[in-house]
């Protein structure tokens, strides 16, 4: 599963990103709202970590030697179930069922819905907890399988982030790499207006952690630095601090102000769908 | 056996202090220590996936008895509930058996909610062990768990359980590792008194026991109601009031085939005695299962009231608020006209 870290995978990984991307306004179009800026701004994470860093299995998502990857913003679930289905974990004929009756992708991520979900999400600030218990219980069975957790710059404002932050840096969680998209955009307005978390990087050092802050949209950076924390050598948690663009690969969405929920026009998600292939091909 | 009744002479009572962790043992009382982690360290033994985990109460829910036996299967979580049974989660979902201890009041009031989305929705395996259970501490309302049972039984996917003595916690600790899905215990934890051995009682997940038979009254109760019941039907007896207990240490599930026929017995006013605000514990479970059922005996409810509870010293606020043994038998006989 694991490709070497060197920039000759970027353009696959680019239509690995893409491809996540296209599921996802697909996913969007078929409810007319959702998440979607969101989607789009972490496509390029979940890419790589799924088509780079991660070990595991399509056929068998439930493998004991997999990675685990934690959504702990549940609301990306449109994302997750993209990057799954490009994954190969489900068929992409279930893109059709997004939201619907009997589907299993709902439209907030849960664990006992669809295969490939460690997690239910959808109330906030639960999953690196939740990964500190799952990282600990590796370690218990001698097992080489990492912990991976996204969360929202927005569950920053969460206490329980922060208990979870201390332990895992207290119990030497080196087999836990949380990645938090920060894209500075919550319900109410940007993320750093509702509670001011910077300096995030001074932050999570001062807290035991090996820290990286990337460009979560330069896929060559979010490479190297899934690989920087999956080698780097002291016995501490890892975190990806990535700055991330709401909807990325598509312009009219990037410029929306209110883009936290995005409602769009029946006509336009063949426009975004449109802007999203010109913009790949440029 | 000594009782709070014989142990405390009348009009003097020996007040314990109104202490966060006053023992609920009466003077003379026959007791055990710790019968929580000693049970705890006797399951470990022959499981492996056994897990103690704690948010700094270690000490305080018996768990530093497992601790010491194993260290390596321990986890301080720290001061920390929502951190504490989120991880438990995780180690459960690695298969893992974890048993979390803390307060009943945090559990059910501060982490409600990663108990809810990260252990009962997903089922997960996870033992929630908590101390200081309805009103068994006097240290105020930050400390007085009146609502758990409320909380919990609303759960869904929850198993609960009010147990009343040692015994019945020695018998509990093995049955809820065999059970599959997260469980919430009530948890007496000290000198913890010892009282249904006496019975021949079995402890058996689910299930209702008929402790004692009587023609008058049936008191349906739970936690260590059930030994202040008994107290009073002794006590009761001596006024020619016949009472029978029905001790129920599962709330949820309920035994709902044995509650029903008790209760169906006639003529036995049916009084349901709990250590827990009288909204949504037993006393509602039972009302519940006995109209849906078509079952209308006189009924009657022993329970915490509806209000924040005063600090204070056990004896003094049991009495206050109806759940000592005397205001148990007092309550019954006026009920009855006697």
């Amino acid at each position: 599963m694991e490709m070497a870290p060197t920039i000759a995978n970027a353009p696959t990984l680019a239509k690995r990103a893409h491809n996540v991307r296209r599921n996802a306004l697909r996913m969007g179009e078929i409810q007319g709202q959702g998440y979607i800026a969101q989607a789009l701004d972490i496509a390029d994470v979940l890419a790589v970590a799924y088509f780079h860093a991660m070990h595991y299995r399509p056929e068998e998502p439930s493998w004991e030697g997999r990675d685990r990857f934690l959504l702990s913003n549940g609301h990306y679930a449109i994302a997750l179930y993209a990057a799954l289905i490009e994954a190969g974990v489900m068929p992409e004929a279930e893109l059709d069922t997004y939201g619907s009756d009997e589907s299993r992708l709902p439209m907030s991520g849960m664990a006992s819905y669809t295969p490939g979900m460690e997690m239910s999400g959808g109330s906030l600030g639960l999953g690196i907890s939740i990964a500190v218990g799952m990282a600990l219980g590796l370690k218990r069975k001698s097992s080489s399988a990492r912990v991976y957790t996204v969360f929202s710059d927005g569950e920053l404002d969460e206490g329980s982030v922060w208990e979870a932050i201390m332990s895992a840096a207290h119990h030497k969680l080196d087999n836990l790499i949380a990645i938090v998209d920060v894209n500075n955009q919550q319900a109410d307005g940007p993320s750093t207006e509702m509670m001011a978390f910077e300096p995030l990087v001074d932050k999570l050092n001062a807290f035991g952690w090996f820290v990286q802050r990337v460009d979560g949209n330069d896929l060559d950076a979010v490479v190297a630095a899934f690989d920087a924390a999956k080698s780097h050598a002291e016995a501490r948690p890892r975190i990806l601090v990535a700055d991330t663009l709401m909807g990325k690969g598509v312009p009219f969405l990037e410029q929306r102000e209110k883009n936290h929920f995005i409602r769009v026009e029946p006509h336009e998600w063949q426009l975004a769908l449109g802007a999203l292939e010109a913009g790949r091909q440029s | 056996m000594n009782t709070t009744v014989s142990a405390t002479p009348p009009g003097k009572p020996r007040l314990i202090t109104s202490a966060m962790i006053a023992s609920i043992a009466a003077e003379g009382q026959r007791t055990k220590s710790a019968p929580f982690g000693h049970a705890l360290v006797e399951l470990a033994r022959n499981r492996t996936d056994v897990i103690g985990m704690t948010a700094d109460l270690g000490k305080y829910t018996d768990l530093h008895i497992f601790a010491k036996a194993f260290p390596d299967r321990y986890y301080q979580m720290g001061m920390a509930e929502q951190l504490l049974f989120g991880a438990a989660s995780g180690l459960a979902a690695e298969g893992f058996t974890p048993f979390a201890t803390t307060y009943a009041v945090f559990a059910s009031r501060r982490a409600y909610d990663f108990i809810h989305q990260t252990i009962a929705e997903e089922d997960r395996n996870v033992k929630i062990v908590c101390a200081l259970p309805g009103l068994t501490s006097g240290y105020g309302p930050s400390h007085q768990a009146a609502e758990d049972l409320a909380l919990f039984r609303a759960m869904p996917n929850m198993t609960v359980i009010d147990p009343c003595d040692a015994h019945e916690i020695e018998q509990l600790v093995p049955a809820i590792a065999s059970h599959q899905g997260p469980a919430y215990v009530r948890l007496l934890r000290g000198q913890v008194p010892v009282v249904l051995d006496e019975y021949g009682y079995k402890f058996e997940l689910g299930k209702a026991a008929l402790i004692r038979e009587g023609g008058d009254v049936l008191i349906i109760s739970t936690g260590i109601m059930t030994m202040r019941a008994l107290e009073a039907a002794k006590e009761l007896a001596g006024d020619r009031v016949d009472a029978a207990v029905l001790h129920v240490p599962t709330i949820k599930p309920l035994d709902a085939e044995t509650i029903l026929r008790e209760a169906r017995k006639p003529g036995r006013l049916v009084v349901v005695a709990e250590n827990h605000t009288v909204i949504g514990g037993l006393g509602e479970a039972v009302a519940g299962l006995l109209m849906r059922s078509g079952v209308h005996p006189v009924f009657r409810q022993i329970a915490l009231p509806d209000e924040f509870l005063a600090a204070g010293a056990l004896p003094t606020l049991h009495d206050r608020y109806g759940i000592s043994t005397p205001e148990v038998s007092r309550q019954i006989k006026h009920w009855l006209g006697r």
